[in-house]
């Protein structure tokens, strides 16, 4: 495998600063709902930040139960029928480099 | 024009024949030009009846075009030219000659005046499609393709069944409204309801999207189900039912995403989502709602088959899908993560791209309708597919911790067609006029004012929030090697062991049972053998001269008796 250079996401300064941008422009739409005139169609519309805080608590709750739904849902990759072979070899490698990385 | 008279389908029949007896460096140009010249025929093509022909007792009408076919007929063939370029490379003369009988059906389908056109498609459908999972060759394509074909020929044979009836009860032949009043009704709008993947009948499409070939299931995602949405449109609009069916498909579907390892299945699940909000719109039944539906279906057709191809592309590179395997491709493939990017943004409504002008119809139409928990549940899975779909799918495959693969970009035939794609999304969402002047019903709807605009940024941004949140606080469900039981474990899981369980006891019985008959077999035989056995009476041999003796007594008493 050829050695490559460092990347844009490499730096943990750019995520950071990536980061910083997303969250100005947050605040800006929600400060945004205050200031522009939002037609309301249902009385819902007419709280003031009622799509942000939907779209948070609504992405917040489907990972939550999406993650407490694996409890009961997730099964073995075979549990239907075998890998195939070559899919059997990725997850055994795979399997050996994070025991090496657990030592 | 006397051109404009060949029915659609036939320039893609005609081409899968011609193609069967081309060589590999020709068959591809035929997948590609087939779709220039049905386009350039459909574009003259003018709306009304244009072949109609009587079989039996039937008025067949094989090839009618008003607006709504017209606008499916244009999408199924840039969609197959796309498709079509973006298997540019692939040298198999099956997966290019079914694909080419598909895409052909599906414009068929479209173009059907009449139920007994529409089965005849239907069926092609089936059989064409399955030739693109089992194109794959491995053990797993070849079973899920099975099980695809058992959801494909029930559907058919319902289809086959609602329409004997639905002729038998008086009803014409003519595919138009049909409604859910009569059985007939039911049987035919179940049989379009496991080709739209409704719930408990969706795992066909999970299954066998995540299963087939990198090009195969570009192919597959645009023409089954929207076949279907496409059926819906014209039997059952304004069917309430359709609507509650919509909203369960926005909805749960995105769940499963989230936990969902396989990145094709993660789209495929999306799809679902997608497909929902073209079934609630069809339910709501309004002109708003219907031109929502269906130009939300023409959108998804492109950036579900852009983000199909990116996803085909990492798979065609790296011989993976699973997100726990990838991540960090950007390095090496930005021209795939940008396009990917692209198809991300479109699917999860930004605006200025092509998913905004379409779903957000659906969704007035509902909030105008008065449906307010219908609404909510479009304004969640709006949010839940940026999460899944927008997020997730460019996010683990291209960013998120550096697998360590280097690869290098797809070859240009691969680039080539997500570009094209990307280009339509990004034109469709910036100029909608276009989209909405080809729609059924006149529009009167403006995707870009403030509040719409407003509205769904807010939402977008605030559910990618919620993921950075997540995940930097380390709630994120990672990506894990696993599957997760879905409606398929009744048919995978259940039934089998039923079965088993089943032919276990009759084993038993049967064991039972052996062993109390053999001892009075056993008996009878001893009696049998006793009797006719070879030491038995009846069977020894007896010498000839007691039979010349026998015949001498019969003789002789013969003599006696004459004298008497």
């Amino acid at each position: 495998m050829q050695e490559d250079k460092t990347h844009f996401f490499d730096k943990p300064e750019n995520v950071k600063r990536l980061l910083m941008v997303f969250y100005a422009c947050c605040a800006i739409l929600v400060i945004l709902d205050f200031v522009l005139y939002r037609k309301a169609y249902h009385s819902l519309e007419s709280i003031k930040a009622f799509y942000p805080i939907y779209g948070f608590v609504g992405c917040v709750l489907l990972v939550v139960i999406a993650k407490w739904m694996r409890t009961f849902l997730m099964r073995d990759e075979e549990y239907y029928e075998p890998l195939d072979e070559a899919d059997k070899e990725l997850a055994m490698s795979k399997q050996g480099k994070e025991e090496n990385v657990g030592h | 024009m006397w051109a404009t008279e060949v029915p659609a389908f036939l320039p893609f029949y005609l081409g899968a024949i011609i193609a069967l007896c081309l060589n590999d460096k020709l068959r591809p140009i035929v997948t590609l030009i087939v779709p220039l010249i049905g386009g350039y025929l459909l574009w003259f093509l003018p709306e009304g009846i244009h072949w109609q022909f009587a079989f039996f007792d039937f008025q067949l009408t094989p090839f009618k075009a008003d607006k709504l076919s017209i606008i499916f007929g244009a999408i199924f063939h840039i969609a197959a030219f796309i498709a079509g370029l973006y298997a540019w490379h692939v040298r198999d003369k099956m997966q290019q000659i079914a694909s080419m009988l598909y895409a052909g059906s599906a414009i068929g389908a479209v173009f059907a005046g009449d139920l007994i056109t529409i089965i005849f498609f239907w069926e092609m459908l089936a059989l064409t499609s399955v030739f693109l999972v089992w194109a794959r060759g491995t053990e797993r394509a070849i079973r899920s393709g099975l099980r695809y074909l058992y959801f494909q020929i029930l559907s058919g044979l319902l289809l086959i069944g609602g329409t004997i009836l639905y002729v038998h009860a008086g009803g014409d032949i003519s595919f138009g409204y049909i409604g859910l009043e009569s059985t007939a009704g039911w049987l035919i709008f179940l049989a379009f309801g496991i080709k739209c993947a409704f719930p408990f009948f969706h795992n066909w499409l999970t299954d066998a999207y995540a299963e087939s070939t990198p090009t195969g299931t570009v192919f597959l995602s645009a023409f089954t189900t929207k076949t279907a949405v496409y059926m819906f449109a014209r039997a059952y609009p304004g069917t309430e039912v359709l609507i509650y069916v919509g909203a369960a498909m926005t909805c749960f579907p995105i769940f499963y995403a989230v936990i969902e390892n396989d990145l094709r299945r993660v789209l495929a699940y999306s799809m679902i989502n997608q497909i929902g909000f073209m079934v609630c719109g069809i339910g709501i039944g309004t002109a708003l709602a219907i031109n929502g539906a269906v130009a939300h279906a023409f959108n998804d057709i492109i950036f579900k088959g852009l983000l199909f191809m990116s996803m085909g592309a990492v798979l065609h590179m790296t011989g993976r899908m699973n997100g726990s395997d990838l991540g960090g491709l950007y390095k090496s493939m930005p021209k795939t993560t940008i396009l990917c990017i692209i198809g991300a943004a479109s699917i999860s409504a930004f605006p200025l791209f092509s998913g905004f002008v379409s779903k957000s119809m659906v969704v007035s139409a509902a909030i105008n309708e008065g449906y307010d928990w219908i609404w909510l549940m479009m304004l969640f899975a709006s949010a839940g597919v940026f999460h899944h779909a927008g997020i997730k799918i460019p996010y683990f495959a291209f960013f998120a911790h550096d697998s360590g693969i280097r690869t290098t970009e797809p070859p240009t035939n691969m680039l080539l067609p997500m570009g094209l794609a990307a280009v339509l999304c990004i034109a469709i969402g910036v100029f909608p006029n276009y989209l909405y002047s080809m729609l059924p019903f006149e529009v009167n709807y403006t995707a870009y004012d403030t509040t719409h605009v407003l509205a769904q940024t807010q939402i977008l941004f605030f559910s990618a929030l919620a993921f950075v949140w997540l995940t930097l606080r380390g709630i994120y469900p990672p990506e894990l090697r696993s599957i997760n039981i879905d409606a398929e474990w009744l048919y995978r899981r259940l039934l089998p062991n039923f079965v088993t369980v089943i032919s276990g006891y009759g084993r038993q019985i049967e064991n039972a049972l052996t062993t109390r008959l053999s001892v009075s077999t056993q008996v009878l035989l001893y009696y049998i053998m006793h009797r006719k056995g070879p030491i038995g009476k009846l069977a020894q041999s007896t010498v000839t001269s007691t039979m010349v003796s026998w015949v001498t007594l019969l003789l002789a008493s013969y003599l006696l008796l004459s004298f008497l």
